[in-house]
């Protein structure tokens, strides 16, 4: 591929325009030039490892190292996840769930695309499946993050509404219906507002890497949509599959609304 | 009812009390939560039972461990069948709850009440374009008259009452007592009925428990 390699000096000179920022928020006294230069450096030294992790891997394709990476990527979701809530789950459950919904929707999602759909040889070809479960992962759990929160937070509000809608007779399914229903939307909203969007209001940023890397327009066009859509079902079905597991978990065998089983994150 | 129980062992408990002559509805046998009992009571078909005592005494926390919404011991008993024999949902709609402040989560009265009987909304002072009412227009009276209506809906056998007429003038605390009164005797129902007021007691007559520190005792009168 014809891409133009880019040397030390390239990045320095683009790093002269953040701390030219950073320089001008603390003369005006806002306190962010310390953030903006922490996170500049997280993310050379984050970048650059995981830079050397991937070129290890790519020489020394070997499933197991493959599986390994995506195991590491999951525990990590999973606590990001963890970290997002206002209100999580006692024990167990507040990683439980969330990791456990991304496993099944982001893993079924990218090997459903490696074995089915792009079909490299062999099919766990590091090149494709890193990358790809890095963008599946990254929004399924931006949205089971969102869903679970929205869930249990309103629960939270709500126990009144829960409460005299199970005294009523409802079951805990109806009782929880409307909740669940917003704690949907609000895990799904990005990535509808994303498909919606791409394109016209922003260029995403897989494709337009692809084309600087050489690839033709039109080939890169045909890979973002694969990914939205890959992308879609994934944040979808897991955010769904949190959000029932998390709703579940929110009453007992009695159908008693049990919020003793959420704490303050 | 108790078929596995040998009449020798275990004679049926003796009435010490003014209980009615009619058939036993609910039986509560050490009832406990963390905040109450143990306890014991019982209902029989077309009783008012009603509980008075301090607030704070725990008189909610005893409706809501009958109807199953608190986490609670002992054995509860319908009509001889055991609770757990009910799912969480069937016995709520049998054990009926009406709390103080019962909780409105749609726009409309409507959508909170079941379609047909006209005639407790009728007998409770509404039209029936009550059902297309917004629920934020309801003054407290009216929301406690409509949740009656919507919890007789379910058809219970037991109402358990959480100071139902606190927020009525007293037409309509007598119309809503005559009410329940009247539902009772045609379901062959029963209520427990919690009461501040003291006029309102003497009214509905019955037995009357008081609650103090968790715990219930028989008044006498």
């Amino acid at each position: 591929m014809n891409v133009i390699a880019l040397s030390p000096m390239d990045l320095s000179l683009a790093a002269l325009l953040v701390i030219a920022l950073a320089a001008l928020t603390s003369r005006v006294g806002m306190g962010l030039s310390r953030s903006l230069l922490v996170s500049a450096t997280r993310t050379v030294v984050q970048l650059l490892l995981i830079g050397l992790v991937l070129k290890t891997l790519f020489e020394h394709a070997a499933l197991h190292w493959v599986a390994g990476m995506a195991a590491v990527m999951l525990l990590v979701a999973g606590r990001e996840v963890v970290a997002r809530q206002g209100r999580r789950f006692t024990g167990w459950w507040a990683y439980g769930i969330g990791t456990l919904a991304m496993f099944v929707s982001a893993f079924t999602a990218t090997v459903f695309a490696l074995t089915v759909i792009i079909g490299p040889a062999p099919w766990w070809e590091p090149q494709y499946a890193i990358p790809l479960l890095g963008m599946l992962l990254g929004n399924t759990m931006t949205g089971i993050a969102l869903g679970l929160d929205r869930l249990t937070q309103s629960a939270w509000q709500q126990r009144r509404v829960i409460e005299g809608r199970l005294i009523l007779g409802q079951t805990w399914t109806e009782a929880i219906q409307d909740i669940r229903r917003e704690a949907a939307r609000s895990g799904l909203m990005p990535i509808i507002n994303a498909m919606a969007a791409a394109g016209i209001v922003s260029l995403p940023g897989m494709m337009t890497g692809q084309i600087m890397a050489g690839t033709p327009p039109m080939e890169a066009v045909k890979y973002q949509i694969l990914v939205m859509f890959l992308i879609t079902a994934g944040t979808g079905f897991g955010t769904l599959g949190a959000i029932w597991l998390g709703s579940r978990r929110l009453f007992d065998e009695r159908e008693r609304l049990r919020l003793d089983r959420l704490k303050l994150g | 009812m108790n078929e596995f129980r040998t009449p020798e062992r275990h004679p049926a408990p003796v009435l010490m009390d003014d209980s009615p002559d009619t058939p036993l509805l609910l039986e509560i046998q050490q009832l406990r939560t963390p905040q109450i009992g143990p306890l014991d009571l019982s209902l029989h078909a077309g009783e008012v039972v009603q509980v008075a005592g301090p607030s704070g005494a725990g008189k909610s926390l005893l409706l809501r461990a009958i109807t199953d919404l608190d986490r609670n011991e002992g054995q509860i008993r319908l009509e001889g069948h055991p609770r757990h024999t009910f799912s969480g949902a069937g016995w709520r709609r049998r054990v009926g709850y009406l709390p103080a402040d019962p909780a409105w989560w749609a726009d409309t009265v409507g959508e909170h009440l079941q379609s047909g009987d006209e005639h407790w909304l009728e007998a409770l002072g509404f039209t029936p374009d009550v059902r297309t009412w917004t629920v934020d227009r309801l003054s407290s009276g009216e929301r406690q008259r409509l949740a009656l209506v919507r919890v007789l809906q379910n058809r219970p056998r037991v109402l358990l009452l959480d100071e139902p007429t606190a927020n009525l003038d007293p037409d309509n605390t007598r119309t809503m007592e005559r009410l329940i009164r009247d539902y009772l005797r045609e379901s062959d129902a029963a209520a427990l009925w919690v009461s501040h007021d003291a006029d309102q007691r003497s009214r509905l007559g019955g037995r009357l428990f008081t609650m103090e520190n968790g715990r219930l005792t028989e008044s006498n009168g």
